[in-house]
């Protein structure tokens, strides 16, 4: 199943940096497609486009479009908050909110209106067992998100967004700031998840996308060059530009 | 060799200029310190003898020349705290606004430096404005009222800019997370970026209220007397205050005894300064309990 079109989509920003030209691409649920490419190729703004958050940013132009569950996202008519609750993202330095580690967790289910302690309470310890951190923060859920370590907190992200029960959960470099242990961890729990949820994953070095990816798509410089299954892609990609970057000739 | 001796030579100049231009700024800056602690001093010296419970607390007799200075006390008390009613939300709601809510284009930036020369206009621009506006045309008469309305326009662009400031230190990570986990603006804003930047805006809304209280010229025209024989009843009374008293008993009555002088002086200066105090307290340990 298909879970997003993009149909022709170009995005450009005022200050004329990273942009996007004519992408065109299916995105499968349940399944890790992994987004890869040198730095500046346009795979930050592309999942930025999928949930909107580019609404944040200074873009001057926005073309084509994005069905999500055969709708168009991209129509002025989409309700943005209901579309990024469906749409979790992970981002590449681990940024917890300044509250405590439960709030953290329970933010999101807040933001929508929930106040039955109950609710949240069950909440916030099922995302935190799904991300695998239940065990370490149990006994400390109110004390800071800033007091546990990096791979802590970059579960702390995602349990957040699984606080939400999302459709699709998106992780931009999300083990970049990350030792080789933690980044384990978080690989592990993506391959256990995307039983449940479509994932997006744009890591930050090709080991971790030739691992990670059921499907892949190469982003060189605002373009998407190729797009295929993991494997095809790492043992035989097709065009020579894929090539050279997985053979690690340049990027 | 000559070179390399040349070389050490010029070397240990620079060392030498540096050392000397280093100790003269540190002349210069322990010099702003001693006006400062002089004035302090000085006034404490010369005040301090003429402060106790019953000058603090009774009303002024004998032609103000004995007795307490009490209505004084008190009107600074209503005139700051009826200056806060209305710049502490407004001036919040308006630093909000710029910080969060407005495009960044040249309306905003117009705005902006709107606020910041409204901050250099002489104080008693602000009085005479606050009597044409207040006392006159909306006939609230010298009051109160009208003397807190002035002092409110003075404090606005103070509060305004350091709210402004504050949001702005928010790192805006904490917004776009905020955001992609679905909350609304207003929600990012109340839940998120007013709590991490409050205690940059309490430091600037006592820092603006510390200026109303201690200002002359803007209520001299609009709610200040000269002295009352008794404590204002309504909003839409005169009021004694501690700075036009103290213009007051310095220039305007003759046989004055000086010591009740540098107590007014005195007694302002504490309300000033302790205001400035709780400010640095407040900042400091948000400072210290800061996370990010």
């Amino acid at each position: 199943m298909k879970k997003f079109i993009v149909e022709d989509l170009s995005v450009r920003y005022s200050d004329d940096n990273e942009s996007l030209r004519g992408i065109n691409l299916e995105i499968e649920a349940n399944a890790i497609t992994v987004l890869f490419g040198p730095a500046g190729g346009g795979k930050s703004t592309f999942l930025r486009v999928l949930n909107r958050l580019n609404d944040l940013a200074d873009v001057k132009e926005m073309k084509g479009k994005v069905f999500f569950d055969g709708v168009n996202i991209l129509d002025s008519q989409t309700d943005v908050i209901d579309l990024r609750r469906k749409i979790g993202m992970v981002f590449s330095r681990p940024v917890p909110l300044p509250l405590s580690i439960y709030e953290n967790v329970a933010y999101g289910l807040r933001m929508a209106g929930e106040h039955s302690k109950a609710k949240l309470d069950a909440a916030v310890k099922n995302a935190l067992r799904q991300s695998v951190l239940w065990d370490e923060v149990y006994d400390r859920l109110n004390d800071s998100g800033y007091a546990i370590s990096g791979g802590q907190q970059q579960r702390l992200c995602l349990a957040r967004v699984l606080a939400l029960e999302p459709e699709v959960i998106m992780l931009d470099e999300p083990t970049s700031a990350l030792d080789p242990v933690a980044t384990s961890k978080i690989e592990s729990l993506l391959t256990e998840l995307k039983e449940k949820y479509t994932i997006i994953l744009a890591p930050h070095n090709v080991q971790q996308s030739a691992r990670m990816a059921d499907y892949a798509a190469f982003f060189l410089m605002g373009e998407l060059v190729e797009y295929s299954n993991g494997k095809e892609m790492f043992l035989t990609p097709k065009d020579k530009r894929t090539q050279d970057y997985v053979m690690g000739r340049f990027g | 060799m000559t070179d390399n001796m040349m070389e050490k030579k010029t070397f240990s100049s620079a060392r030498v200029t540096q050392g000397f231009g280093f100790m003269l700024l540190r002349l210069i800056t322990l010099l702003t310190v001693i006006p400062i602690l002089g004035l302090v001093g000085y006034i404490i010296a010369k005040g301090a003898p003429a402060i106790n419970w019953q000058f603090l607390t009774t009303m002024p007799t004998d032609g103000m020349r004995a007795g307490g200075i009490m209505p004084a006390i008190v009107g600074t008390l209503y005139l700051t705290l009826g200056t806060a009613i209305f710049s502490v939300p407004l001036g919040i709601a308006a630093g909000i606004y710029i910080s969060e809510y407005a495009a960044d284009n040249n309306a905003t930036r117009l705005i902006r430096i709107a606020i910041i020369n409204l901050a250099g206009i002489p104080s008693v621009v602000y009085g005479l404005f606050g009597l044409g506006l207040f006392v006159l045309f909306l006939k609230f008469g010298t009051s109160i009222l009208a003397a807190s309305l002035t002092l409110s326009i003075m404090t606005l662009p103070v509060i305004i800019s350091t709210t402004e400031e504050a949001l702005r230190g928010v790192p805006n990570s904490f917004r776009v997370v905020s955001t992609s986990l679905g909350a609304s603006r207003w929600q990012t804003i109340w839940r998120i970026t007013l709590p991490q930047g409050m205690p940059g805006i309490i430091t600037g809304i006592i820092l603006g209220l510390e200026r109303a209280a201690g200002e002359t010229a803007p209520i001299l025209f609009t709610g200040a007397s000269f002295f009352l024989p008794q404590l204002p009843k309504s909003p839409l009374d005169a009021t004694m205050a501690l700075p036009y008293h103290i213009y007051v008993i310095s220039t305007q009555v003759p046989g004055m005894p000086i010591q009740i002088q540098y107590g007014t002086v005195l007694v302002l200066l504490i309300f000033v300064l302790g205001m400035d105090l709780t400010a640095t307290i407040i900042r400091s340990r948000a400072r210290a309990r800061r996370q990010w």
